[in-house]
């Protein structure tokens, strides 16, 4: 028994890389990966970019968020090869208010959390549906910060939003 | 204008807001090979066959690291020791076949690829031989005993001796409270996870990026470990994502990492998984017990406070958790315990506020069970029993501004709107609560070294090997130094986060800005008497100025009305840079005559819901008397930080051990309940003035710890406030309040 469920899962190791190509941050890039590699695994292990953090590679964390056809999503839940002709922003190719908000108000101490922070406040900004501090609260709550800065980054974000603060 | 006091932004902000700040994880190396970790299923025991054949057959697969294959290494336990290392015999990884607790690492799949490591490191199966294990504290009491001795004792002295005859002072005192805390283990889990990339040169030198608090400590370890010169070995952590005592000691990941270097003359990193994340150092699973005796008038006349904690079976680690009564509250009678008992657990280790945040809560707890049997207000009660003497060592503090730290919260929060009956308050359908604790925590210093150096441009360099886990050290560091020289902060450069750096202890115990910011003086110091020194060759003016008479400003040296610049003086040092490496240290006999304490007062509202017994920490203010705040920026957000802690310990996180398997059951994100953004609402730091011209150069007492002593007991007591029930295990759930 144990012998035929080590042979299944040798072969799927069999399957052959494939060449992709990648938009990110406005730039082509091709590269050859096997199609189980997850986008966060693309941009930090083969394209060097690691400004996106890897917390727990499921999808709990929020850390490895990135702003892909304008919206955020969870980069370790994503295979790259799904991604071919999508239009990925990381934390490299922004260049937003938010940033020198997040600054201002000290919104991040170990800054492990924080590309993750702003791209989710980005996509949550162009989303445009939450209005109150409250509401940016919840919206936010996908992306955890164990340093403790979650006053900060609500503040951070909510001067940037402008509008109603309570 | 000076730059300490100054709420000066990060310095590495654009760093981190940009993603080029580099992690241990993160530097860009060709030929990487990359190491998965493979972890015992068991929790004791021994491993019979570990079959690696599948995974070796896997595509880019290069070696199978166990303890049967391991190179060769020091054989003596003590060569495993590292700076923070209880007594004992620290835990060997790969040593041999001995399983000694769940998730220990027994092997090590190093692969081309994180996906190929990755998959190997699954398919492997190991055949074990399992024998009885114990996991449960509360089940194995019997086996308390006292924790044996060592170095580490000298930071954490055991609780003070006996005084009085408390059993006596108790049984006559008017008023008694007393109560049982419950506190679960805990994980720090720092956002990024563990990882060490060693880069092998191929002439016997390593460089290695890790994870720590502690550059020297592991440069130390890793030499010791692998017989290597420590010269030979370079460990480089510029930035840390988040620690929180976790890196106090080196962890496993580098000791694999460095292994496989040395064995496959290759590049290798290792990085956990977040499960692997729970599998090293915790915050123990504790007992404790307290009886304290008052006076009619509130005088707490008998303190008795016992802890047992968890240990491992192989080091005796232990925390200050029954040491902190009498160094708040000057009773006569006093009794304290701490025990431990082995289990088949890893060693816990320091966790933020390790201990102080345990022993408060029951401390605190009590005191505010007794103001309701005195029905004496929380906050009048300690100041009833105010005192500027620490009774545990019978030494005055060398400063003390609790006091302040009370009414100035107080005012601040509006704690005297609250009524004092509890459930007497409420919003709509919840119930509304106030509470109030006090917070202490040590104000330690130890030596460290720092390097200043006045550079051909003219510009100031200050060097240490500390690490910032996000602390905030790289700027406050570039503060102080630039106050010694009177420079912009442009001027200074602080190179930091590096084992060849002049020697810095590890980063923990809020004690970093206190030991490293006097060493920075020191350097200074000397450097300045080596730059007037100098001057004097070459400039007249200056050659009857004594150093105490001589003042620096913008990158001039000045005296009476004469200036000299930086540059004039490096151009008469044949422009060579004039540099200085000097220790900074304690001044112990001074110090002999005073305790030294930093201290807090946490005032917090509380909603709880009458149906689903819901709670949510509306709003709470944590007021801090810690001496000179350098940056009341980054300080603020150290005590916030350790306020959103306290929220996590008080009412959401923990470890949940299943003894049945020996296995922690919730080693995720998704099951390991740490605050979100919506669980925070309003918090507010406040810092009171406190000068301490005793405690060092600069007056420095350290915030890392105080934001997570006061509020855990507040929150526990706003919650009695608002519902009349004091639960006393941590953390506190909904269902214990549901109305039955």
């Amino acid at each position: 028994m144990e012998t035929e469920s080590f042979t299944k899962t040798h072969q799927a190791t069999t399957v052959t890389p494939r060449t992709i190509t990648l938009s990110i941050n406005g730039q082509q890039h091709a590269l050859t990966i096997l199609p189980y590699v997850s986008l966060l695994d693309a941009l930090r292990e083969y394209l060097d970019l690691t400004g996106t953090k890897k917390g727990c590679d499921h999808g709990q964390c929020g850390a490895c968020t990135v702003i892909c056809d304008g919206k955020r999503i969870i980069s370790c839940l994503t295979l790259a090869v799904m991604k071919e002709g999508a239009k990925i922003t990381t934390i490299e190719g922004i260049n937003h208010p938010i940033q020198q908000a997040f600054i201002d108000h000290d919104a991040f101490q170990c800054g492990y959390c924080t590309p993750g922070q702003i791209c989710s406040a980005i996509g949550l900004l162009e989303e445009g549906k939450v209005k109150s501090r409250e509401e940016v609260k919840d919206s936010m709550s996908g992306n955890l910060c164990r340093c403790g800065a979650n006053q900060q980054i609500i503040d951070a974000i909510m001067q940037v939003k402008g509008g109603d603060n309570e | 204008m000076t730059q300490i006091g100054q709420p000066i932004s990060r310095l590495e902000g654009k760093l981190k807001v940009t993603g080029a700040a580099k992690y241990s994880g993160e530097y860009k190396v060709p030929n990487l090979l990359y190491g998965y970790v493979v972890s015992s299923a068991i929790t004791k025991g021994k491993i019979i066959k570990i079959h690696t054949e599948s995974a070796e057959k896997i595509k880019g697969v290069v070696k199978i690291f166990t303890h049967l294959n391991r190179p060769g290494k020091a054989w003596f336990d003590m060569q495993y020791a590292d700076m923070d290392a209880p007594p004992g015999a620290s835990f060997r990884p790969l040593h041999n076949d001995e399983i000694k607790f769940n998730g220990q690492p027994i092997a090590l799949v190093v692969a081309e690829t994180f996906e190929a490591a990755r998959e190997g490191a699954s398919m492997i199966k190991v055949d074990y031989q399992e024998t009885k294990f114990q996991t449960d504290l509360h089940s194995n009491l019997a086996a308390a005993r006292d924790a044996k001795k060592g170095m580490a004792t000298l930071l954490k002295p055991p609780p003070p001796k006996p005084t009085g005859d408390f059993e006596k002072a108790y049984a006559e005192s008017d008023f008694k409270a007393s109560g049982e805390f419950i506190h679960s283990t805990e994980h720090h889990n720092p956002m990024e996870l563990f990882t060490t990339t060693t880069l092998y040169d191929g002439k016997g030198k390593l460089t290695i990026y890790d994870k720590t608090q502690g550059t020297i400590n592991c440069q130390l370890y890793v030499g010791n470990v692998f017989g290597l010169h420590f010269k030979n070995v370079r460990v480089v952590s510029p930035f840390v994502g988040g620690a929180f005592g976790s890196g106090l000691r080196p962890q496993y990941q580098l000791f694999l990492s460095v292994m496989a270097a040395l064995d496959l003359k290759r590049h290798v990193r290792v990085t956990l998984d977040r499960s692997q994340m729970f599998s090293f150092g915790h915050r123990p699973q504790t007992i404790q017990h307290t009886r304290f005796g008052a006076t009619q008038e509130g005088k707490i006349t008998a303190l008795n406070h016992t802890s047992v904690a968890e240990t491992s079976q192989f080091e005796d680690y232990t925390e200050n958790v029954t040491n902190w009564s009498s160094m708040m509250y000057p009773a006569d009678n006093t009794l304290f315990e701490q025990k431990l008992v082995s289990l088949d657990v890893n060693s816990p280790m320091d966790m933020r506020a390790p201990g102080g945040s345990t022993g408060l809560h029951a401390i605190e707890a009590t005191m505010d069970e007794i103001s309701y049997k005195l029905n004496i207000d929380p906050l009048e009660l300690r100041l009833i029993n105010y005192s500027t003497f620490n009774n545990a060592e019978k030494k005055p503090y060398s400063s003390k501004e609790l006091k302040a730290c009370y009414l100035q919260g107080a005012e601040k929060f509006g704690w005297y709107k609250r009524s004092p009956q509890p459930r007497s308050m409420s919003r709509g359908q919840k119930l509304v609560g106030y509470g109030m604790a006090t917070g202490i925590w040590d104000a330690m210093q130890l030596p460290a070294r720092a390097e200043a150096i006045i550079t051909k441009d003219g510009k100031l360099h200050v060097k240490s090997a500390v690490t910032d886990i996000g602390v905030g050290t790289l700027t406050v560091m570039t503060q102080i130094a630039a106050d010694e020289f009177g420079l912009n902060m442009e001027d200074v450069l602080f190179f930091y986060g590096d084992s060849k750096l002049p020697f810095a202890p590890i980063q923990g115990g809020s004690f970093t800005t206190a030991t490293v910011g006097t060493a920075i003086v020191f350097a200074s110091k000397a450097l300045k008497k080596k730059l007037l020194k100098i001057a004097k060759t070459s400039n007249e003016a200056f050659k009857k100025a004594e150093i105490e008479e001589v003042t620096f400003k913008n990158g001039m040296m000045i005296y009476k009305d004469c200036s000299i610049s930086f540059l004039e003086i490096i151009n008469t040092n044949k422009d060579k840079p004039i540099r200085t490496t000097n220790f900074g240290y304690p001044h112990a006999l001074k110090l002999r005559k005073y305790a030294r304490a930093v201290h807090s007062a946490s005032f917090v509202e509380v909603e709880v819901d009458q149906e689903l017994g819901t709670i949510k920490v509306t709003r709470a203010l944590t007021a801090v008397a810690a001496g000179r705040i350098i940056n009341p920026k980054t300080a603020r957000s150290q005590v916030l930080g350790g306020m959103v802690w306290s929220i996590s310990k008080a009412l959401m996180e923990e470890t949940i051990m299943d003894a049945q398997l020996g296995k922690y059951i919730n080693q995720s994100f998704a099951e390991y309940h740490i605050p979100v953004h919506a669980d925070i609402n309003e918090l507010d730091v406040l810092f009171v003035q406190e000068d301490d011209k005793i405690i060092n150069e600069l007056g420095i007492k350290g915030v890392g710890e105080v934001g997570l002593v006061a509020m855990p007991p507040a929150i526990a007591n706003a919650i009695y406030h608002a519902t009349g029930k004091r639960i006393n295990r941590f953390p506190i759930h909904f269902d214990e309040l549901m109305e039955s």
